[in-house]
């Protein structure tokens, strides 16, 4: 259908279907290249053969902070930050640590799912704090980071408590249909398909990104901006739950100290993963293969013995250089 | 006329904190008609139009639609019982393609597409809406509320930023509307659509409901006349006799241009020219959006113009950035103050500030002269400091007098002053109009746009009048009267000006 051009208003030039996906996913598609290009370097590394064990291992490393990405991209996508979400992982870790120490895998995976709807309801207060006290979301946030963090040094004051064999196996050791395939992925990818992908084309995930876009226009559109907000740490809190149960699994403990790192890596992950930190732009994929890719780097760094320390500088250096180099592109393209 | 008004309102009022923002509004509504709302600058339309969309809540006052009262709360609560507007700004959300907008408010994309393309355009709604140009956001905003098939459409200034084929697509809307028996409420500046569109005319002045006329049948004075109201219109004439009276030397005429703009285009302003002389003050007179705050953008340095040359004491200046135009002695005063104070930090150093920023005085910053030169400033202004430690404390009115002050002691060629007096009290102003005068004679060149059309003949020497980006007429300062500046700033053929 060829577009109407009115004096001074030209309709913008339709472009081909390809070419748009193209366009708007380009982020994702290249973190994902990355991701395999660091894949083949890793695996360039070693002489060892290429097995399903490799595949196991990086997943399991993975886990925890690809939940972590995925609750702060949705919070960031709609417009807020959530510094909360590595102590929310601590205190789920320690609390589920202690709850299944002695516990048959039906009633684990029971309390799973418990904990995983207490620890939405947690976030919505979170959210709800943040809209009716006006507080801005980054000082809520880092309060609740403190409060949560402290009430996990309660629960659990030194590493301990523990889980099912069979619990800690789904993260671990099983394998969905094929070896190379292990069940902790096909867990992240349920999640990420139960949790998000059933809403992300209804109302209320159009207006989780409407409230990022731009506030003013869609409260003019008729959204309901606060509820919106809330849903959007309700999202964090149980995102973060299942970050806290991944590494409950992962490591077979409950840990207080465990969670501290992946406040400011889910952010990092977020950054490198596309999701623009003013909001209303990017999706949850794009954290999830940057997730992978943050872990990988690490995984290689240390494959390559390099010092500890050095290996953040490395890490840190290596965000902002995709990060700008991401922007430059985009500059590009606004350009031309 | 019909037995049951389609929409009834009475006594709306909403006040921001002391500011008055619609005093007591009445507002009726008769089902199958185009009702224009009309008023100048700060009368209360918006706000009215806010009220009746549910953006924001009104004081007091109550909303009846076909006769029950209603509660409106929420823009999807006013959608809901038929009242769609269609606002200034776009509900349309950026980072989303059209459709998904589409979907977010719960309409049918299909639905608003063939609505689109009854208007005769046509977009492709997998498109961000970041991708398409504004005046085709307005016309999806206008075919989405369409869709809705309301009871009463809003229209928000919907023509102001439209090209003309659109805007004739909106009267055909308009009238399509009346026809099915819908009503739509038409905001505008533009008295020549009410006269030509229109079935009743609602005017609004200070706050409150003034007259609902007949617009066909009354015609533009009449509009013009109810907007003034009649101590405005007294003034008017009291100004006019006064200006035989040699009140004031007339500004040097010969020697270069303090400021000097040569077919300047940038945005909604096309091919502008004008001069100034040191010691004139220039009035900039136009309804809200005809293109002055570009204007004021790109003397400033905040803007680069499209065409077009600027300059200043007959050099050109080409400013990349404010700190280019500052140095060549053209500084701003803006209307909202807190965008150029440092809230947090005192006066002296507020005052200071400007002076920061020259390379060579990078170094330990002289106290001293400093000191001396900010009291200067402050004397000769006036202001009052007790608040002094931080700028956020002071009134507006010495707010202002600080953001003047800044360039006091750092000197300047030429002041561009945009409606520097917004919310300032009546004494402070007259302050202002003093201290304007005064920067004049002392040589300095003021360009001085205002909101309040009584401040012209006061302020000015000379009043150029700005419509849809052009310059329609130019007044000397006394006979810069409400009447004559709104005709012109309507874009109406100023009969009697151009003799002068």
């Amino acid at each position: 259908m060829s577009s109407t051009t009115v004096a001074g208003t030209a309709t913008p030039p339709s472009t081909s279907r390809s070419v748009r996906i193209l366009r708007r996913h380009g982020w994702t598609i290249g973190v994902f290249l990355l991701l395999i290009a660091l894949v083949f370097y890793w695996r360039g590394q070693t002489t060892l053969k290429w097995g399903p064990f490799d595949v196991q291992s990086l997943a399991i490393d993975a886990l925890p902070l690809c939940f972590a990405a995925c609750g702060q991209a949705i919070v960031i996508l709609s417009g807020g930050i959530d510094l909360s979400i590595g102590s929310m992982m601590a205190l789920v870790n320690v609390v589920s640590a202690r709850v299944m120490l002695h516990m048959s895998f039906r009633d684990a995976v029971l309390s799973s799912i418990v904990i995983v709807l207490g620890a939405a309801l947690v976030g919505a207060a979170i959210g709800l704090t943040i809209v009716v006290t006006r507080v801005a979301d980054i000082i809520v946030t880092l309060a609740m980071l403190f409060v949560l963090g402290g009430l996990a040094l309660a629960v659990l004051e030194v590493p301990g408590g523990g889980a099912p064999t069979r619990y800690q196996n789904l993260v671990t050791l099983d394998t969905v249909l094929t070896h190379w395939l292990p069940s902790a992925l096909v867990i992240l990818f349920g999640a990420y398909t139960l949790m998000w992908l059933t809403v992300r084309r209804t109302r209320v995930g159009l207006a989780l990104y409407a409230i990022g876009s731009n506030r003013n226009a869609a409260y003019l559109a008729g959204v309901n901006v606060p509820a919106t907000r809330v849903l959007a740490y309700a999202y964090s809190g149980a995102f973060g739950a299942l970050g806290g149960l991944a590494l409950t699994a992962a490591s077979g403990l409950g840990d207080p100290n465990a969670g501290g790192i992946y406040t400011l890596n889910s952010v990092a992950a977020v950054v490198l993963g596309g999701v623009s930190l003013l909001g209303g732009v990017g999706g949850l994929i794009g954290p999830i293969c940057a997730a992978f890719v943050l872990t990988l780097v690490k995984t290689v760094l240390i494959l390559r013995g390099v010092d500890q320390n050095y290996a953040q500088v490395i890490q840190g250096a290596l965000i902002v250089l995709v990060v700008m180099i991401g922007g430059l592109v985009v500059r590009q393209k606004g350009k031309s | 006329m019909a037995t049951e008004l389609l929409l009834e309102a009475h006594g709306l009022a909403k006040s921001y904190g002391p500011v008055v923002a619609l005093r007591s509004a009445d507002l009726l509504v008769q089902p199958g008609e185009v009702h224009a709302l009309l008023g100048a600058n700060g009368a209360g339309k918006s706000t009215l139009v806010r009220l009746l969309t549910g953006v924001i809540s009104p004081d007091s006052g109550t909303v009846a639609v076909r006769g029950e009262q209603v509660r409106i709360g929420s823009p999807a609560r006013a959608a809901a019982i038929g009242l769609s507007p269609v606002f200034q700004d776009p509900a349309l959300v950026p980072d989303l393609t059209v459709a998904q907008n589409m979907r977010l408010t719960a309409d049918d994309p299909e639905r608003v597409h063939a609505e689109l393309r009854a208007l005769d355009l046509d977009l492709d709604f997998g498109e961000l809406v970041r991708d398409v140009p504004l005046p085709l956001l307005r016309m999806i905003d206008l075919a989405r509320a369409l869709a809705r098939e309301p009871e009463l459409l809003l229209l928000d200034e919907i023509t102001a930023a439209l090209p003309s084929d659109l805007a004739e697509r909106v009267f055909t809307v308009m009238t399509a509307v009346r026809e099915r028996g819908g009503s739509v409420l038409f905001i505008t500046h533009r008295l020549k659509e009410v006269i030509a569109s229109c079935d009743q005319a609602t005017i609004l002045r200070d706050g409150g409901a003034v007259a609902t006329i007949d617009p066909r049948e009354r015609g533009e004075e009449a509009i013009v006349g109810y907007m003034l109201g009649p101590e405005a219109a007294a003034a008017a004439a009291i100004a006019l006799e006064q200006e035989a009276g040699p009140e004031r030397p007339a500004p040097p005429a010969e020697g270069a241009s303090a400021l000097e703009v040569r077919g300047l285009s940038v945005g909604l302003v096309r091919e502008v020219s004008f001069a100034l002389r040191p010691g004139e003050i220039l009035g900039i007179a136009a309804l809200e959006g005809q293109g002055q705050d570009e204007l004021f953008a790109v003397l400033s340095g905040q803007r680069t113009p499209e065409t077009g040359e600027i300059h200043v004491a007959g050099k050109p200046l080409r400013a990349r950035h404010p700190y280019d135009a500052i140095r060549a002695g053209v500084v701003l005063v803006p209307a909202d103050r807190l965008q150029a104070l440092l809230p947090q930090r005192s006066v002296r150093e507020n005052i200071a500030s400007p002076r920061y920023n020259r390379p060579g005085r990078w170094g330990a910053i002289n106290m001293r002269d400093e000191g001396r030169r900010v009291r200067g400033a402050i004397d000769s202004l006036q202001i009052d400091v007790r608040a002094g430690r931080q700028a956020r404390r002071l009134s507006g009115g010495n707010q202002q007098k600080v953001t003047i002050g800044r360039w006091l002691a750092s000197g300047f060629r030429t002041m561009l002053c945009f409606d520097p007096t917004r919310g300032i009290d009546v004494g402070t102003k007259r302050q202002i109009y003093a201290l304007l005068r005064r920067l004049a004679d002392e040589g300095g060149a003021i360009v001085f746009f205002s909101s309040e059309l009584t401040e012209f003949p006061l302020v000015c020497d000379r009043v150029l009048t700005l419509y849809g980006g052009g310059i329609t007429a130019e007044l000397p300062g006394p006979a810069a009267d409400e009447a004559s500046l709104l005709r012109a700033m309507h874009g109406l053929v100023e009969e009697t000006g151009e003799a002068a």
